[in-house]
């Protein structure tokens, strides 16, 4: 029977693997993501959990151990934080290169240096480039349901790409809120069988990933932008799959926030949009036409989502806890790229960086910057799209 | 329990059978030929256990026979062979 307990982020990580019965776990413990471990370690230890949780000495290992299991056919979950994902960095395209389904929690800490363990989204977005497809949840219970669907989407043969969910740390790795945890027979029948394109497992000789040719590798490489163009209506679809047999649907690759009526839109990502859409509620109160965006999925990145929404704005604010230090903030360069799909005309897009290195920007925060921006779009804005507000107390 | 099914689009995926010259004819990179004197050869094996690339076969009756398909003239068999049976010789120029 599904029940309700309180749970941080991490665990919710946790109870969401449980479920999903992984062959292997192999992970090396950071800051903040070590308790989704010591925690599936417990449920190891205590045979609630049949996994084998291989001990390795860094994360490049860790990811790796992931990958020969899963390459030989085994269901695997890791999980890191920061400067162990760049350790791993290697591995990460080792594994969407191959197209091994696998699913890795990150619990965001910004990238030293310095030392810092507040979360932006700088170690997220930094894998980018590397084929996974790539989640972002707000809160607890959304972490949960996300790390369940990420197994889903990850082995569907239309997909067959590893996937990264993030969490903030501390935001919501540190902190409980009630979660639902689903039954277990009920998730079984749901998940099935663990589906892969191929096994490598010694009962016939296989090379993988050996020399070849630019051509060859081009086509490989071309067939993984196919699988992310394809991955969007499975994830929508497992996200109503989902919703209708477990009661939580999010919208598939964004979640809208009174964005039916709205002129204006701000777009964000992670927890910190529980913020925005508290201070749009209270713009809202006062008579602003403002709706909220989240981005739940940024790879694939969902250009028909956003174009869908945003056609039509008279502004749009996107928000991103992350900089690309000479450019702009990696959400509002792919949105802007995005909406150049559809479109030569766009309505002035302003990127707003901020919570960098794990500055708290709180609804407060969001409501004096919205206020202001949507008065310089009024009154005309034209240039100076791009403004790094750094919230200071 | 994992099952194999193929992915929905067609495209290749990075995995190799090993098949003979399956990289073409890597015997057009020699420079060098080992050549075998199967008198002196006493079918000690040594050159066959240590080809890199596999083409070296040795036999009671007839001795050693290489694939010059295949063999790129590294000139490991020569160094090994306890009876100095082969030798390396300039491949003849264009």
């Amino acid at each position: 029977m599904p029940r309700v307990i309180a749970l941080t982020g991490n665990h919710a990580v946790a109870y969401a693997v449980k479920l999903a019965k992984p062959d292997v776990i192999a992970a090396y413990p950071i800051t903040p993501q070590s308790p989704i471990v010591e925690k599936l370690s417990e449920m190891i230890e205590s045979g609630e959990l049949k996994s084998s949780m291989i001990r390795v000495e860094s994360e490049h290992s860790a990811l790796a151990a992931c990958f020969g299991a899963a390459v030989a056919g085994a269901r695997v979950f890791t999980a890191t934080s920061s400067q162990g994902l760049l350790y791993m960095h290697e591995v990460v395209h080792w594994a969407s290169r191959a197209r091994i389904p696998m699913v890795m929690a990150l619990v965001s800490r910004t990238i030293n240096t310095p030392w810092n363990i507040w979360p932006d989204h700088s170690d997220f977005v930094d894998q980018r480039d590397a084929g996974w497809i790539m989640a972002y949840a707000m809160d607890n219970q959304e972490a949960f349901d996300l790390t369940l669907q990420a197994f889903k989407i990850s082995e569907d043969p239309s997909v067959y790409l590893p996937v990264m969910i993030g969490i903030e740390g501390f935001i919501l790795s540190h902190t409980a809120m009630p979660v639902e945890i689903l039954d277990e027979k009920q998730v079984e029948e749901w998940l099935g069988e663990r589906k892969q394109p191929y096994i490598v497992d010694g009962s016939e000789p296989l090379g993988l990933g050996g020399l070849t040719p630019p051509e060859d590798t081009e086509d490989m490489f071309y067939g993984i932008q196919v699988a992310m163009e394809k991955s969007k209506d499975t994830i929508r679809r497992v996200d109503r799959e989902y919703g209708k047999l477990f009661g939580r649907e999010y919208g598939g690759l964004v979640s809208c926030y009174n964005c039916s009526d709205a002129k204006y839109f701000a777009v964000a990502m992670g927890s910190w949009s529980g913020d925005l859409i508290e201070a749009t509620s209270k713009l809202r109160d006062e008579g602003y036409s403002l709706g909220v965006v989240r981005v739940r999925f940024y790879r694939p990145f969902p250009h028909e989502d956003l174009w869908g929404t945003l056609r039509g704005a008279k502004g749009v604010f996107v928000f991103d806890r992350a900089i690309s230090f000479g450019a702009w903030g990696p959400i509002y360069t792919d949105l802007v790229a995005g909406l150049l799909q559809y479109t030569s005309k766009l309505p002035p897009v302003v990127n707003v960086v901020a919570g960098i290195a794990g500055v708290h920007v709180g609804a407060e925060d969001f409501y004096e910057v919205l206020k202001s921006l949507i008065g310089q779009v009024e009154s005309g804005l034209e240039h100076g799209y791009f403004k790094w507000v750094r919230v200071r107390r | 329990m994992v099952r194999v099914v193929k992915p929905e689009e067609n495209y290749k995926l990075p995995l190799t059978k090993p098949v003979v010259g399956v990289a073409g004819k890597t015997g057009l990179w020699r420079t060098m030929r080992p050549v075998v004197d199967n008198e002196k050869c006493t079918r000690c094996y040594q050159c066959e256990i240590y080809c890199p690339v596999n083409v070296i076969r040795v036999e009671p009756e007839l001795g050693v026979t290489i694939d010059y398909e295949y063999c790129k003239g590294c000139g490991i068999c020569e160094d090994v062979c306890p009876r100095s049976a082969i030798v390396m010789v300039p491949e003849p120029g264009e």
